[in-house]
């Protein structure tokens, strides 16, 4: 049951991050780009043998967790819960296999157990469970809650007058939940500059357009007038992806909001933009074109 | 066994939640109060005064409220998250369930003026369903001090144990229900030894059943009177003596009966030993307009209607009745 992280981890992921920071950009962002899409070849894998799987959203977002498992969060393998580490809440937890995948592949467990996932008493359930996966930080599942805890990490770092920064990624059709926008009122009103929300804006929710739903645009303007520093950023470019998440805001007491343009499922093209492919499990054939797609990029 | 008798005075046990978690603040740095605009009404006035960095009031926004509490928890403070018990857990159920006790997150909720303290206010402000809608969530230790003295130690022991509480702080004013044994969750304590029937209460029902004891006595039964403050975990041996010593029980609470503590000892018994019950609490009905005094004559949970439960299951006062 209890997961344990793979040996030297720590120093491991340490040197991958320390390298990447001083590698040229377009090297940076081609071991980044290798990163996203071996961590979006193992979510693949873990969805076809497990039958079940949020494909769409996993994709959508594995650019974003890759960069900030790899390059940007300043975490710790073998000690998950040290308490300086930046955090990291995964708000739309239905993604999970993506996280699993970056954890892995961070070594918080080995990436043999990944095979476990949705398997009966696996710790990897279908939605984050942070006492059973190291890494975890809070449960999510139910949507609109990781704002709101993230606010919380985020107050504790200033009590603290830590350094430490707190990141949450949320889906754009998430932010139908009012609670994410109690969260962002509060947010900008508690000054909470190094919180920084990332919006995976792939216009796409479990049934249908989010714009013909409940619809969101203009959705920078709405984070602005909430009191954050908004910038738009190519959901999948991972320099540019880098650059915005590893700035040191110290000098903004802004909260920052990272409206990432993406595409659900990207990488796969039958897969791509596809509103059916929220969680819609690929056949034999269809795995293995996926994953020769995911390999040839 | 002590004889408790109840004293004249009254209290609102706020005042002692208010200075509690003064002390607490004062002596753990990792101590924070987390409200909803509830500074005046969770009594954390003096708190904000002391300790104006470690109150995070963040509005009108209580789903908002228990995220930031679990966030804060996982920080490493000890926040104790603040507001009226009817919008604590209603309002918030699913933050409670999915990021305080599924996470497990050494996060306190402190659930104000429960029960029929806002009782002219109408339903919507009754805080009865918050037992059971608390007792079903694993993790969750589910207290309800009685008095003064029992809120201070109940605060006590929920900033030393880590992981979630749920605290029911009072505010109908209450008798000091001295002499008190220290304060263990899922212990209940023994006010009154007796012999023919057990009545249990819960905070502010407990100098009910108290009083109901002091008049039955006169009546010739003799009622063992039992304060359960820990409403999960039950205390398991204390129902078991009693339904062994006494064979009938009565159980009245400030909460629905269906899921509440009452729910919670029938279920532990029918699976034991079962024994006669009655179960004083609100019944499946929504609050017509009435003080809390009203409320609780209206719904049976005050003293006359635990003196009328006892005498209906022991056959006491038939012959007089006859």
């Amino acid at each position: 049951m209890v997961l344990a992280p793979v040996p030297s981890a720590t120093a491991r992921l340490a040197d991958i991050r320390r390298e990447l920071r001083e590698a040229p950009p377009a090297k940076r962002a081609a071991r980044l780009r290798e990163l996203a899409y071996s961590i979006r070849r193992s979510d693949l894998e873990m969805i076809s043998r497990a039958g079940q799987g949020h494909i769409g959203g996993d994709f959508s977002a594995a650019d974003i967790v890759s960069v900030l498992y790899f390059a940007v969060l300043d975490v710790r393998p073998e000690e998950p819960t040290w308490a300086e580490r930046d955090r990291f809440v995964l708000s739309k937890g239905h993604a999970a296999g993506i996280l699993y995948s970056a954890l892995a592949h961070a070594g918080f467990f080995p990436e043999a157990e990944l095979a476990t996932f949705m398997e009966p008493l696996s710790p990897l359930n279908g939605h984050p469970n942070r006492r059973k996966v190291p890494g975890v930080e809070t449960n999510t599942g139910p949507l609109g809650h990781g704002f709101p805890v993230a606010v919380g990490m985020a107050v504790a770092a200033k009590l603290d007058d830590s350094d430490r920064r707190t990141y949450v990624l949320t889906g754009d059709g998430e932010l139908q939940e009012g609670s994410n926008w109690e969260a962002a009122m509060s947010a900008s009103q508690q000054r909470l500059g190094r919180l920084t929300v990332i919006v995976d804006r792939n216009r796409l929710q479990q049934g249908a357009a989010t714009e013909e739903t409940s619809g969101l645009d203009p959705l920078d303007a709405k984070w602005a007038a909430f009191g954050f520093d908004v910038r738009a950023v190519d959901g999948h470019n991972h320099e540019a992806l880098y650059q915005a998440l590893s700035e040191d805001r110290a000098i903004d007491d802004r909260p920052l909001c990272l409206i990432a343009d993406t595409i659900k499922g990207k990488g796969v093209s039958f897969i791509e933009n596809r509103v059916e492919w929220h969680h819609k499990v690929p056949t034999t054939d269809q795995t293995a074109a996926a994953f020769k797609e995911l390999t040839a990029r | 066994m002590s004889t408790t008798t109840v004293a004249v005075e009254l209290h609102d046990c706020r005042k002692a939640f208010a200075e509690t978690l003064i002390e607490l603040a004062e002596a753990d740095q990792r101590t924070v109060a987390v409200c909803n605009d509830s500074v005046g009404s969770s009594n954390l006035k003096e708190f904000q005064q002391r300790f104006p960095d470690r109150l995070v009031n963040v509005g009108i926004a209580e789903q908002l409220m228990v995220g930031v509490g679990a966030g804060l928890a996982n920080g490493g403070r000890i926040p104790f998250v603040c507001a009226a018990a009817p919008f604590l857990t209603g309002r918030a159920l699913e933050q409670i369930k999915a990021d305080v006790a599924y996470s497990r997150t050494n996060v306190k909720l402190c659930a104000m003026s429960p029960g029929f303290a806002y009782g002219q206010l109408g339903p919507t402000h009754h805080g009865v369903e918050d037992f059971a809608w608390m007792r079903t969530l694993p993790e969750m230790v589910v207290l309800a001090p009685a008095d003064p003295a029992e809120t201070r130690e109940a605060l006590h022991w929920a900033h030393q144990y880590d992981g979630p509480v749920y605290l029911r702080i009072g505010r109908t004013k209450v008798p000091d229900l001295a002499p008190h044994v220290p304060f263990e969750a899922g212990r209940a304590t023994r006010l009154r030894d007796g012999r023919d029937i057990t009545l249990i209460g819960v905070g502010t029902t407990v100098s009910a059943a108290l009083t109901a004891a002091g008049k039955l006595a006169a009546e010739g039964v003799d009622a063992r009177v039992l304060n359960f403050s820990t409403v999960k975990p039950l205390d398991e041996e204390a129902l078991l003596a009693a339904a062994a010593d006494t064979g009938r029980i009565v159980t009245v609470e400030e909460a629905n009966v269906h899921g509440g503590l009452g729910s919670a000892v029938a279920e532990f018994l029918a699976a034991r030993t079962p024994v006669p019950m009655k179960l004083l609490g609100v019944r499946d009905e929504f609050a017509p307009t009435g003080s809390p005094a009203f409320l609780s004559e209206y719904f049976g949970i005050d003293t006359e209607a635990v003196v009328r439960a006892a005498r209906e299951l022991t056959g006491a006062g038939q012959g007089a009745a006859a």
